[in-house]
């Protein structure tokens, strides 16, 4: 028999979560709730006496001091009460801590029958409520009916001795597994299969994929081991190691590129290559801290002589937009996986996000799956649980509102680890498998999570079946992992080690088993999270916290001894072999059989057509704006708009200290507040080296060009790290290509030729840039398809594809962390610099956006002469002549001198005459134009003239100085005063629009 | 241009490892999600004492004694995922594997620090607030934060002059990071006013100036009652906090560094006056024994 036991809090305790949720309601939905106090639930479908019942109540689910709780129903007070609870199979991570703790404390083991779920119950007071309201305050901010089940009592429909009652989310599947075979007489009929099973196979590889299986010598060696027409199991196999996700069959296609404004046609033959592999394999010849890149899990950079850095970026948008916090928490514990699985193994050291939604405040009649404001809620919380329960800091991140991320949010996410260099006196950056080492699966176990990814959204619920395609990543058993790891690494036991992400086992196990070249796998042997799945699901089930490591079998006893000290399960699954074969078995049944090199074999290469209209043929042109008069109210209008204004309420939920080492942090400045260009940290503590990090999102230009968008993202991400300190020689780069789907069909995607044309643009600047920079491209991802189809107010759809977007990142080493600046102005009668020249250039920017306008003129990097600056500053910021450094970004010179005012909450006194121009510029334009390759600059006076020699040949002039004021006061070109504003109502404005968010 | 500065501040290369007879052992716990080991150890190094990262499990199949230490760190972290309360579970399975041990190693006149996740633990284990010696009886919780979120920032704290607890001793003021979503000290009213009678309490949050009148967020960060940050034993030698003192291993890491830097160089602030660095807690407790 079940038991339910309820916990609360005292009644005289302060419930923040449910007044966190009386809070939204109100702000939300302007619904009022007097107050919610909540319950925690937890049943326990195991099998125990009375005295180990109340064991387990009051040593583990009580705190005496201020819990309440019974096996009864409590009896709280409502008008209302909403219980929520999982659905079967999704991630119930306090469920799973309940179990150690019962078995801890009462010496047990639960059987295989036995679970425990957990679960909330919320009593809501308030008489006026009505049934829709409490719904829509369920539906809408308590729960996702993509993975919990709701419940809604009245006071009157709730029995009291009854409550919600015994609700067990067990996955029960009644399923014998079984292999099917695949008839594959035409290609019609494979792609027919193609279909029914969701394998999303590419039109050009069915013929290719029936020639292997009808080639005589492979049907005989089929024969032989009892195989004849393909199993699912192998059909699985090639379907994921050639979906776009892993095999990036866009950015290896062939773009047929036709230039509108020249007439030009030009066959641009596979992007990877030729725009990011090759300037890396450059560069890589030139750079000598480059260590490795572009084979495995992430890239691998130099940091000092016994330590090298590890850095990839992933995204995570399709889960996260069906469940933001599963999503969120599932791709940021999921990207940490991957340094883990660099090399030999590095430990984490370092998080960053970049959220890309709709508006916040969106009140039109799209109807997307979540609302933005929900949406950026979960991923906000997501990252949250899923960087800081792993230990690892948060040490950057960035939000961009836009209306084309409706249809799909971007949810980046970038990790950062470290390795010594050696690992038991071996290079850690080289690794392989070799036959004879043992297959070991970590971590946690297979369920039908993620298997066939978004498709099965469309499927019906019943009561026990698995919600498997959105998951809850459980860092908790992540870290456990990732000590245990480390610690084998360390003694020497990891010839091979790499994660299961997208495809599973399929993949981690089909590319490792490339090295020896062939293996046997054992599906029974891998552990499951419960009967009934079928071979195919084992091999693809992307479940989540799963290594798959090579140990030798001489080592494999203190493997598993160590496993077991971290309580980390670890189970051998197979073997590496070099039969050239990838043989996969079920209890002694061949189910998969098929040759290690038939993924290189003579598949087609994806085809695009794309074409490129220029801007002035789409007829864009710069808008007609006569100059405002009133300064002070655009410059307080454009602080307070949604992608300049203080996020603080989200950057501080983010652990940012833990690790001990953190140099320059994300908010700086006297009151700690204000955004830092780059984060700083120490990870090795007794050294005085840094890590300097960074990243740019400016995908607004892209509806001009996404050429230039690419070229200021990357521009931009590289100032932010030489604004702290970086070394511009060393900069590593990430590229994180999102972009709307770019195959042209004339009905369902008429401008995907367009599109196709800004990816090759954006490619093509991407190479220009690295090349010019000298940055070599230590990872990178692309995600394709970021496009939705909305339901709007009649019953119709819309189809919303999100900007061109690309997220740049850069990473550096600094030598003296002492060194660094930070951008916040520090002495009243320091000198104010400006580096770097102003254009005409407002075209995409944030005072057209203000107005409504896109406008023409984009800005333009020139890298060969912004480089010159970077290295004058450097030089500058190297010989400790300045005291401050900020880059001109987003919302142009004005913004970003309100953001070094607050910084410091010490005035300005800017003269706009001395400021360096391409041409005559008026006042907004000065003010609000986003012209790449700035900086602002403040040196004290007795530092002025080593600095001034520094600068003297660069655009650079000294604009104005810091004043003890505390106002901010900006002269025209004319000396007339023009803006006047004092710093304090500088920073309400910007704080205004999310500033009682906590 | 070169700096010199106080190098009980800013240097961060010496760590001296003694292995003399004199030699201070610390044992700081790892495993089941705890996360600051590495930083903690290395403050307590810096402190002067040897510091052994020790798994959980090692200390309760006995392949590690509590007999060979003299400090011991329950440190920060998100123990069992903080699922069930923070720290909870920790406490449980010490609680149930290793009491014994636990009590004794206190009552034998050795220090435990519990720091964040670990003072959650402690709290829960009872070895705070230890009135009586009784160091089993849970009387005192850390809950969830008024602000309703996990909140990173730093705060001021002010330290009790007459508080008996050995990490403080000789500091008056510091400022350190909280990073935590249940910090929020709630007891009995009793039990508040004991804990200040006895100076138990050792440190309260307070405004940048260092009163501690009536703390309002987010200087107080999670709403503690009477603006508790830390309380020891009766004997000084318990002592759990919520602010982490070994994430302020260096200058650097004070948010300000950036900006007293700059005083420095101007030659109007000299580096004696920097902020003390969480280092003199772990420096206490090593002194302790000398």
């Amino acid at each position: 028999m079940p038991h339910r036991l309820e916990i609360t809090l005292k009644s005289d305790l302060f419930d923040a979560e449910g007044q966190g949720i009386c809070n939204k309601a109100a702000s939300y939905f302007d619904i009022k709730i007097d107050d919610i106090r909540t319950v925690h639930v937890i049943t326990m479908d195991v099998n125990l006496s009375v005295s180990q019942l109340q064991t387990v109540r009051t040593e583990i689910f009580t705190n005496p001091v201020t819990q309440v709780s019974s096996y009864d129903p409590l009896p709280e007070a409502f008008d209302w009460c909403i219980w929520v609870g999982y659905r079967p199979g999704v991630k119930d991570n306090p469920g799973s801590t309940a179990v150690e703790a019962i078995e801890d404390v009462l010496k047990i083991r639960l059987t295989a029958d036995e679970d425990v779920y957990t679960s909330r119950r919320f009593c809501l007071k308030g008489g006026h409520l009505t049934r829709s309201d409490v719904e829509l305050v369920a539906g809408e901010l308590l729960a996702n009916d993509i993975i919990q089940q709701i419940r809604v009592f009245s006071k009157k429909e709730w029995d009291p001795e009854v409550g919600v009652g015994y609700i067990i989310p067990k996955v029960k599947l009644d399923h014998t597994p079984t292999v099917s075979t695949i008839p594959m007489d035409s290609d019609a009929a494979l792609r027919q299969v193609s279909d029914e099973r969701n394998l999303a196979l590419n039109e050009n590889d069915v013929p290719v994929i029936r020639s292997y299986f009808q080639n005589s010598e492979v049907q005989a060696q089929r024969k032989n081991i009892g195989l004849s027409e393909p199993t699912d199991v192998e059909l699985e196999y090639i379907s994921q190691a050639r979906s776009d996700h892993c095999n990036h069959n866009t950015f290896r296609g062939v773009f047929t590129y036709t230039d509108f404004e020249t007439g030009k046609i030009e066959t641009v033959d596979n992007l990877f290559k030729t725009y990011i592999e090759a300037p890396t394999l450059l560069l890589k010849e030139k750079k000598d801290w480059v260590i490795s890149v572009l084979w495995d899990n992430a890239g691998v950079g130099r940091f000092d002589e016994n330590h090298y850095y590890v850095i990839t970026g992933e995204t995570h948008n399709s889960p996260s937009n069906m469940e933001a916090y599963g999503g969120a928490i599932t791709g940021i514990v999921g990207v940490y996986r991957d340094p883990l699985g660099t090399g030999l193994g590095s430990k984490l050291i370092m998080g960053s996000y970049g959220f890309c939604v709709g508006d916040r405040d969106y009140s039109g009649d799209l109807k997307p799956k979540l609302h933005p404001r929900r949406l950026l809620d979960g991923v906000i919380e997501g990252v949250r649980d899923g960087g800081n329960k792993s230990g690892i800091p948060t040490g950057f991140g960035q939000v961009t509102f836009h209306p084309g991320y409706m249809g799909k949010c971007l949810v980046f996410v970038t990790a950062l680890g470290l390795m010594p260099s050696l690992v038991a006196g071996k290079p850690s950056e080289q690794k392989t498998t070799s036959p004879g080492e043992l297959i070991v699966m970590c971590g946690g176990r297979v369920g039908k999570d993620g298997i066939h990814g978004v498709t099965a959204s469309s499927e019906t619920f019943s009561e026990h079946t698995p919600a498997g395609h959105v998951q809850i990543g459980d860092p908790y058993t992540q870290k456990k992992m990732h000590d245990f790891l480390l610690e084998a690494r360390d003694e020497g036991l990891i010839p091979h080690i790499t994660d299961n992400g997208g495809g599973g086992l399929s993949s981690s196990i089909g590319e490792s088993a490339m090295m020896s070249n062939g293996c046997e796998v054992y599906l029974e042997k891998v552990p499951l999270k419960y009967d009934g799945l079928d071979q195919w699901e084992i091999w693809v089930s992307e479940s989540q916290e799963r290594m798959t490591v090579a140990v030798k079998p001489e080592n494999i006893d203190r493997f598993m001894a160590l496993s077991a000290k971290h309580a980390v399960e670890s189970t051998v699954i197979g073997e590496y072999t070099d039969s050239g074969k990838l043989h996969i078995s079920y209890n002694g049944e061949t189910c998969a059989y098929v040759d290690m090199d038939l993924l290189k074999s003579g598949f087609p290469k994806w085809e695009f057509e794309a074409q490129w209209v220029p801007p002035e043929q789409r007829g864009l042109y710069e808008p007609v704006i006569a100059e405002p008069k009133n300064f002070n109210a655009v410059l307080l209008d454009l602080l307070a708009r949604p992608n300049i204004c203080s996020k603080e309420w989200i950057t501080r939920q983010y652990d940012h200290e833990v690790q001990g080492g953190s140099v320059i942090k994300p908010l700086v400045g006297k009151e700690r507040d204000v955004y830092s260009d780059a984060t700083v940290i120490r990870p090795v503590l007794s050294s005085s080296r840094g890590i300097v990090f960074s990243q740019a999102i400016l995908s607004m230009y892209s509806a001009i060009d996404a050429y230039h968008m690419t070229t200021c993202t990357i521009d931009e991400a590289v100032r932010r790290m030489v604004a702290v300190g970086g070394n511009p020689e060393h900069i590593g780069g990430v590229d994180n290509f999102c972009w709307p789907n770019i195959a042209y069909n004339p009905e369902k995607n008429p401008d995907g030729r367009f599109k196709a044309a800004q990816l090759v643009r954006s490619c093509w600047a991407l190479y220009d840039m690295c090349m010019a920079y000298g940055i070599p491209l230590l990872s990178g991802k692309d995600s394709m398809y970021v496009d939705g189809h909305l339901p709007g107010k009649y019953g119709e759809s819309h189809k919303v594809s999100a900007l061109e977007t690309m997220q740049f990142s850069t990473v550096g080493v600094v030598e003296e962390v002492e060194k660094c600046v930070t951008m916040d102005v520090k002495n009243a009668g320091d000198l104010v610099y400006i580096l770097g020249e102003t254009g005409n250039e407002l075209g995409g920017s944030e005072y057209y956006d203000l107005f409504g306008y896109t406008g023409k003129n984009v800005p333009q990097v020139v890298p060969e002469k912004f480089i010159i600056t970077y290295n004058a500053l450097s030089q500058a910021i190297e010989k400790g002549l300045v005291a401050s450094v900020h880059g001109v970004y987003r919302g142009g010179l004005g913004i970003h001198l309100a953001m070094i005012a607050m910084g410091g909450n010490l005035g300005l006194d800017i003269d706009l005459s001395g400021v360096p121009t391409d041409s005559a510029l008026r006042n907004d334009t000065l003010l609000f134009s986003e012209s790449a390759g700035r900086f602002l600059v403040t040196v004290a006076p007795q530092f002025k003239e080593e600095f001034e020699k520094l600068c003297a040949d660069i655009p650079c002039a000294c604009i104005g100085t810091v004043s003890a004021s505390s106002t901010l006061a900006i002269r025209d070109m004319l000396n007339h005063p023009l803006i006047s504003v004092a710093v304090a109502d500088l920073k309400a404005a910007w704080k205004k629009p999310f500033g009682e968010l906590i | 241009m070169h700096l010199k500065y106080h190098r009980e501040h800013r240097e961060i290369k010496k760590v001296k490892i003694k292995t003399t007879n004199q030699t201070i052992k610390a044992l700081v716990l790892t495993g089941y999600g705890l996360n600051c080991d590495i930083e903690t150890a290395y403050a307590l190094e810096l402190a002067g004492a040897v510091a052994d990262r020790v798994h959980i499990n090692a200390i309760i199949d006995g392949s590690v004694s509590l007999d060979d230490y003299k400090i011991l760190v329950f440190g920060g972290g998100f123990s069992w995922g903080d699922d069930h309360g923070a720290g909870v579970i920790q406490a449980v399975r010490m609680r149930y594997n290793v009491g014994d041990r636990l009590t004794r190693f206190v009552e034998n006149g050795n220090l435990v620090i519990g720091i964040c996740n670990g003072f959650q633990t402690i709290v829960n284990l009872g070895l705070l607030p230890g009135f009586d010696n009784d160091y089993k009886n849970r009387s005192v919780a850390l809950t969830y934060n008024d602000c309703g979120n996990f909140r990173d920032d730093w705060v001021t704290l002010v330290i009790n002059p007459d508080s008996p607890c050995v990490f403080t001793k000789n500091l008056t003021r510091i400022e350190l990071p909280v990073r935590h979503g249940e910090g929020k000290f709630v007891a009995d009213e009793r039990i508040i006013s004991r804990l200040l009678e006895n100076h138990q309490v050792a440190c309260q949050y307070a405004l940048p100036d260092g009163s501690v009148a009536d703390q309002p967020f987010p200087f107080n960060p999670n709403g503690s009652m009477a603006g508790i940050a830390g309380i020891c034993d009766p004997t000084g030698r318990v002592f759990g906090l919520m602010p982490h003192p070994e994430a302020f291993n260096h200058f650097t890491n004070h948010p300000g560094w950036p900006f007293l830097n700059e005083k420095i160089k101007r030659g109007d602030m000299n580096d004696s006056s920097l902020p003390i660095t969480g280092i003199r807690i772990f420096e206490n407790a090593v002194g302790y024994f000398s």
